[in-house]
């Protein structure tokens, strides 16, 4: 059965480490959902969260690869234990006249901040799990939204729970 | 008339170089050096020189030297001059000039499976690097340590679309272990310390260093680290005690165990381990045509090879089985059939690898051991001399009889009174005749699956072909890298009219260096193997695959400088065999053709989809 799973590594901070991994997605045809990339407090250290979908079978071999690309120095499957996944959104909306007030009461019901503001249009920023993104691009009449952009998941295990090497 | 190789001109233009320090523009800077290879637009550039210990080509070459390389096979071109030019001044190892760049990474190869040692391959930028992947990707596959040096364009001008320049980096990073693009001197030694370190402990694997140009002038101080730490990069070397203690419990426990050992036996060198388990258990073994000679094959107690070409008995005990141990072996679709089909019997596996990654990947396993084999192995059989339980003598020996009905079926039989050389009985003599003590390599084909069912090998490292990749035209640079790496031993290749024709040229490095190798051709005038699939599963129709206008392969072989024989008889094989490896001939490259029957095809065979005990016997057709 394919299930959504949420993987975190750390690798060196390294020109070329990003394209080994997403290399290897698409040699061995694994999915990517989504893939956010950043370095960490450590400059040497990159710290990158990808979402993919699979069966038990291909997520068990999704980090063994993972584990074996030379860059790479930690992995974990935040999926198998409590975590927080958060991701950030951007959306440009077509705002005039009486829509403005309808918009501003669904971003607020979203928490969501409108960042930039014209005439005819708001540019509201939101964060939260996939799930409530999607959400909120459900409450809004599609006629609205004039563009949209999502950095991908990024998440982190609760409590002691920790990727650190 | 042409022939002789000019004088070398001995004259150091960089030394006056050498002395001063300072910024000069990049064009200034390349006529001083004698760099007039370089991609325009970059004559208003400034570089700093400052020259210290030694440049990155002296580098390269001395971290070479460093690891005790005995060859670098390589060939030039712009982006390695300076490198070819610090090979010039040293004599530490010796470099090989093949005539292809692909040749050159296949007797690396080889040279790394016959002596465990990283093998080596120099090769210019660009086209250079191109012609060297499918050596790389070979490599690869059946996980052989090789480090690829391979020049670049100088970094100014990398992706720029300058003469020579390919994404190296880019273009290997599937079929390598790890690559390393030395963008500053000052890395160069540590990146080949890493290099060698990364290719040959774990799994093994080729890695490739690349080196643009202006990295090659660069100076630096120079010191070779003894080691490096890299924190992202520590295999598993010894197994879980608890899985091994589970695993020992299981195989006694087994009424029909079967061990199943493949090339990891033979890159871990844990041969010996492997012996001395299997004989102290009493089980049945088998090895991957990866694993031959990793557990003697001359021994009763090993059933030959299993898979597609296996023999009978080995595949139906590997079906069969309640217990099966599989040591540094992958499950690879050429070996297990169908997977479901496969899976339909009932049995608990224990899996020996030292990368995880080959664990669980087609076939589930019950326990899992990640570590070095020849560890685990010598754990292992610690863990069984101190066990109070033994092997369960009357299953074990009703099992054995089982086996010895499979095994009466002589499945390798084949016709010995033909009038038409066959090719299993060239493999034979050849087997004979070289007291079963040559090192023999092959091609890829219904040759090799002979050489691989009818060489019987006692002995790891003997057996030199390309499994995973499957790479026609890696005979015979093998047999080179072989044959160099151990001067006075046998080196066979056995190999196919169409294979043999892929890497040909290097009948000419065979000349230049005397590598005495001996070229058995099984001359079938076809892709045998690719008109055998057309037989059974086309309709007999051979689209391409009879090899029309063959050249006379004796005259060439004579064109090189070389023996060439042609064989037509049977009786004449033993002879011809003879001749070659003779004490007259021992000294010579010699080529034979030996003429074998068309129709011959290879028995037993496992159809793709079909499950392992579903073979295909000689007899049944
Ligand atoms: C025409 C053709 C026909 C073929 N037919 C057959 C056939 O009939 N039968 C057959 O067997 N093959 C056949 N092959 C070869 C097949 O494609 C595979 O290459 C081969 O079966 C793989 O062998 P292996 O499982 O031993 O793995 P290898 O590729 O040799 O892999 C070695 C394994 O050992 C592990 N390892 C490496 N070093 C160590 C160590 N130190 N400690 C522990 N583990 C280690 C590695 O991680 C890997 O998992 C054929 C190939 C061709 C071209
Ligand atoms: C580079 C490459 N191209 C194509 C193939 C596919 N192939 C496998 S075996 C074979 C025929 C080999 O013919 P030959 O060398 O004469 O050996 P034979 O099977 O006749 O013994 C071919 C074309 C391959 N393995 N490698
Ligand atoms: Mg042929």
């Amino acid at each position: 059965m394919s299930r959504r799973h949420i993987i975190s590594l750390l690798m060196e901070n390294e020109a070329g480490a990003l394209s080994r991994v997403a290399g290897l997605f698409s040699a061995r045809a694994y999915n990517i959902e989504s893939l956010t990339v950043a370095p960490t407090e450590d400059a040497t250290l990159s710290r990158m969260t990808i979402v993919t979908v699979g069966s038990e079978d291909i997520i068990e071999q999704i980090t063994k690869q993972l584990n074996k690309l030379v860059d790479v120095i930690k992995v974990m499957d935040l999926t198998e234990g409590s975590h927080i996944e958060r991701e950030l959104m951007l959306v440009k909306l077509r705002a005039m006249g009486a829509d403005r007030e309808e918009i501003k009461r669904t971003a607020d019901i979203f928490r969501g901040n409108i960042i930039d503001v014209t005439e005819s249009t708001y540019t509201i920023e939101l964060t939260g799990a996939g799930s409530k993104l999607d959400a909120f691009l459900e409450a809004i009449d599609s006629a609205f939204i004039l563009e949209t952009v999502r950095t991908g998941a990024s998440g982190i295990g609760r409590g002691e729970r920790s990727l650190k090497i | 008339m042409a022939g002789e190789c000019l004088p070398a001109r001995r004259e150091n233009r960089e030394i006056k170089v050498r002395k001063s320090a300072g910024w000069l523009p990049w064009h200034d800077f390349l006529t001083v050096t004698g760099q007039n290879d370089y991609p325009h637009g970059f004559t208003n550039e400034l570089i700093f020189y400052q020259f210290m210990e030694a440049t990155g080509a002296e580098i390269v070459v001395r971290c070479l030297a460093e690891e005790g390389v005995e060859f670098v096979f390589g060939y030039p071109g712009g982006a390695v001059l300076n490198i070819y030019d610090e090979i010039f001044k040293q004599n530490k190892f010796k470099h090989v000039l093949v005539r292809h760049e692909q040749a050159a990474v296949h007797a690396a190869d080889a040279y790394a499976r016959s002596t465990g040692r990283v093998g080596v391959a120099l090769v210019t930028s660009g086209p250079g690097v191109t012609n060297a992947v499918t050596g790389i990707a070979t490599a690869y596959m059946d996980s052989i340590p090789i480090v690829v040096v391979t020049g670049q364009v100088p970094t100014p001008a990398i992706g720029l679309d300058a003469f020579q320049e390919v994404d190296t980096v880019g273009i290997t990073r599937p079929c390598v272990k790890h690559n390393f693009l030395v963008k500053d001197v000052k890395d160069l030694a540590a990146t080949m310390k890493k290099a060698f370190i990364i290719a040959a402990t774990g799994r093994p694997g080729p890695v490739v260093v690349d080196v643009p140009k202006d990295v090659t002038y660069h100076t630096t101080d120079f010191e070779y680290p003894a080691t490096v730490e890299m924190r992202s990069y520590s295999p598993v070397v010894k197994g879980h005690s608890g899985q091994m203690k589970r695993a020992v419990q299981m195989l006694l426990e087994a009424k029909r165990p079967m061990i199943y050992a493949g090339g990891g036996v033979v890159l871990g060198d844990a041969s010996e381990q492997l012996a001395e388990l299997t004989r102290l258990l009493g089980f049945p073994i088998t090895n991957t045509l990866m694993g031959l000679g990793g557990y003697p094959a001359t021994d009763r107690q090993n059933l030959g090879m299993l898979g597609m070409h296996g023999t009978y008995e080995a595949n139906m005990a590997m079906q069969h089985s309640d217990v099966l141990l599989a040591v540094g072996a992958r499950f690879d679709d050429r070996v297990i059939g169908n997977p479901a089909h496969f899976a339909r019997e009932q049995r608990r596996i224990i899996h020996i690898d030292v990368d995880p990654s080959s664990i669980s990947k087609r076939v589930k396993v019950d326990v899992p051991i990640v570590g070095d084999v020849k560890n685990v192995l010598t754990d292992m059989l610690a863990l069984l001399k101190q066990a109070k339980e033994k092997p369960d003598v009357a299953a074990l020996n009703a099992w054995w009889t089982q086996i010895e009905l499979w095994r009466s079926k002589n499945c390798l039989k084949y016709n010995r009174n033909s009038p038409i050389i066959k090719p299993q009985y060239v493999v034979e003599k050849l087997w004979e005749v070289t007291k079963g003590d040559a090192y023999v390599t092959s091609d890829v084909g219904q040759h090799q699956m002979w050489a691989a069912q009818y060489y019987k090998f006692d002995k790891p490292r003997r057996w030199i072909n390309s499994g995973g990749l499957g790479t026609m035209g890696v005979g015979l640079p093998y047999a080179m890298g072989v044959q160099l790496a151990f001067p006075d031993a046998q080196v066979a290749c056995i190999t196919g009219e169409s294979s043999i024709q892929m890497n040909i040229q290097e009948l000419s490095t065979c000349k230049q260096y005397r590598i005495p190798v001996k070229v058995v051709t099984l001359n079938n005038r076809y892709m045998g193997m690719v008109r055998q699939w057309q037989e059974f599963f086309y309709g007999s129709r051979y689209a391409e695959s009879y090899m029309e206008s063959l050249p006379d392969f004796v005259k060439l072989a004579e064109a090189y400088g070389h023996v060439g024989m042609r064989i037509d008889k049977p009786e004449d094989v033993e002879a011809a065999l003879k001749e070659a490896f003779s004490p007259a001939l021992k000294e010579r490259m010699v080529f034979m053709d030996f003429q074998t029957d068309q129709t011959e095809n290879v028995f037993p065979m496992v159809e793709g989809g079909k499950g392992l005990s579903e073979m295909i016997l000689a007899e049944e057709l």
